[in-house]
């Protein structure tokens, strides 16, 4: 920013937002979405486009919410702490299944709503879907600074940790859509699980440590 | 989508040095069946031209683009994504070819491909396709019925299936190698009796006019219009006549889902989706609405007298 003069200055703020790498992350993170939806409007994806648009943007959604994830564990295990930034993953995340599902909506489905409906109630891997998409929704709501400080940080954590059941929502909906295995949905399903476990080690470390200290002070 | 993973090229997937030395042989097999047109059905596999007739069971319907037939298929031996058999099909060696026929036929042996088509005369059939998937195309196959086939090899009295069997050749077909096989191999298909010798029912042999794309399922394979796509099974090399109905391969993998039978109903829904629509490959820009599922895929009148009395729900 030192390159700009003070006049200057309000422009390249527009242009960079106070956070410079945050912008890049939301205008790098939007091109997948932006040129496959171009793609389809010159007929480039292929034979089935909008089943291929529908596709790349859910594993798109997928993709995030893996990266989102593994920012904690990243820091934890001695990485690079980039937890300022986890919120923008957080929320292309959440954008992209917004997008995945308005496709299945509008375009796959038209806005028959019944039909729709009736998928959601009948057909499980929609309704995993969905249910991916419903804990996003609150997620995507209280990410603001805002309602970090209005719900606390206790509360707020806690409400986040839906995320876990979200993105484990999310590629069970992937695994219940196809008609056989292959490496690329071993591989999401092993990064998901991978990272939940984490988590889940990490937590019983810290339940075991908090009660093993009193035992011994007890015992001293 | 394949980008996140590290490059998978195997050396047993590149074409193999004995095929590329004998790469002339097929520039030659597709120049001399340029000149001489009715040969084409005796010489190696590549695009070549068909003589063939027309018939009244073709729709009028416009075909879908050969670009989207020959790119947008599945063909598990060559991998599970769709864009898989146009990918890696080219390795494979259709010449020569030989059909196993035994089981309860008159005339049991190993049938050369071009033999066993020689005297059979060609007819393009323009047929619906519904993929169990929900999705659909209009092709235009060259072939011959199967019931000429089955004539020639003399079903006994006693045989009520056909049963069908697909190559199984992993130094070619990239999808019987390795960690992720979807489904046991062989690939085995199989029709009752009746189902096999309907008119409608055809061994396709060609694609737009030309010799079958290996990707397709060349050199031959069936094609059963008012059945979901998987029934009709590629680069047949066994063909037998039983007396019990023979196994199949998806009703192997998932018995829940995938019956005997598979015909294609808009009331009977696929355990995980609706049947009771499907998206029409190549008219399906961005903004395109699906559109009805048809009985039988729209060939009731032909075939619903095959199934009559039999529960369609119970025997999906």
């Amino acid at each position: 920013m030192t390159a700009f003069s003070p006049s200057s200055a309000p422009f390249a703020r527009l242009l960079l937002g106070v956070d410079p790498v945050r912008r890049a992350i939301y205008i790098v993170g939007l091109v997948p979405a932006i040129w496959t939806f171009y793609l389809g409007l010159v007929d480039a994806l292929g034979a089935d486009p909008q089943k291929t648009l529908e596709r790349t943007l859910g594993l798109w959604a997928l993709r995030f919410l893996i990266v989102g994830l593994a920012i904690s564990p990243l820091r934890q295990l001695g990485g690079p702490n980039l937890i300022r930034w986890r919120r923008a993953v957080g929320l292309l995340a959440f954008y992209y299944a917004a997008m995945h599902l308005s496709v299945y909506v509008l375009l796959d489905q038209g806005l028959a709503w019944a039909a729709i409906w009736a998928d959601i109630v009948k057909r499980p891997f929609i309704t995993v879907g969905m249910l991916a998409f419903t804990l996003l929704v609150p997620l995507a709501v209280t990410s603001s600074n805002a309602m970090i400080r209005r719900l606390g940080g206790t509360a707020w954590n806690r409400l986040h940790r839906l995320v876990y059941i979200a993105a484990a929502a999310a590629v069970l909906h992937f695994v219940m859509l196809v008609k056989s295995w292959t490496f690329e949905l071993a591989l999401y399903v092993a990064l998901i699980a991978g990272l939940l476990l984490v988590r889940l080690v990490m937590a019983l470390r810290r339940r075991w440590r908090t009660a093993a200290r009193p035992t011994r002070a007890g015992v001293l | 989508m394949r980008r996140l993973v590290p490059s998978d090229i195997r050396p047993s997937e590149i074409t193999p040095h004995g095929v590329y030395l004998r790469r002339r042989e097929f520039v030659a097999g597709a120049v001399s069946a340029g000149l001489i047109g009715t040969m084409a059905p005796l010489l190696p596999a590549g695009a070549a031209p068909l003589q063939f007739g027309k018939s009244a069971f073709s729709t009028t319907e416009p075909p879908t683009p050969r670009k989207d037939v020959t790119s947008y298929n599945n063909f598990y031996e060559f991998g599970a994504d769709k864009s898989d058999p146009a990918d890696y099909a080219h390795a494979l060696t259709t010449r020569p070819w030989t059909v196993k026929v035994d089981g309860l036929a008159g005339k049991p042996g190993d049938y050369d491909v071009d033999e066993l088509i020689r005297n059979a005369a060609l007819e393009e059939r323009i047929y619906r396709l519904r993929c169990v998937e929900g999705w659909s195309m209009v092709i235009p196959w060259v072939g011959v019925p199967l019931a000429d086939i089955l004539k020639r090899i003399e079903p006994q009295g006693s045989a009520k299936y056909v049963a069908f069997e697909t190559l199984v050749r992993p130094a070619e077909m990239p999808g019987q190698r390795g960690l992720f096989q979807p489904l046991p191999w062989p690939y085995v298909e199989g029709l009752r009796l009746d189902e096999a010798m309907h008119p409608l029912t055809i061994l396709a042999v060609g694609l737009y006019g030309e010799t079958l794309p290996n990707q397709n399922g060349a050199p031959i394979r069936l094609v059963v219009p008012w059945k979901y796509g998987f029934k009709s099974i590629k680069s047949i090399v066994r063909i037998s006549l039983t007396e019990k109905q023979p196994p199949t391969s998806w009703n192997i993998q998932n018995p829940r889902e995938y019956g005997f039978y598979s015909n294609v109903n808009p009331n009977v829904d696929h355990p995980r989706w609706s049947q009771a629509t499907e998206r029409r490959i190549g008219e399906s820009g961005l903004f395109v609405k699906r559109r009805e599922t048809l009985m039988f895929n729209g060939y009731g009148e032909q075939v619903a007298s095959l199934y009559a009395g039999l529960d369609l729900k119970a025997n999906y």
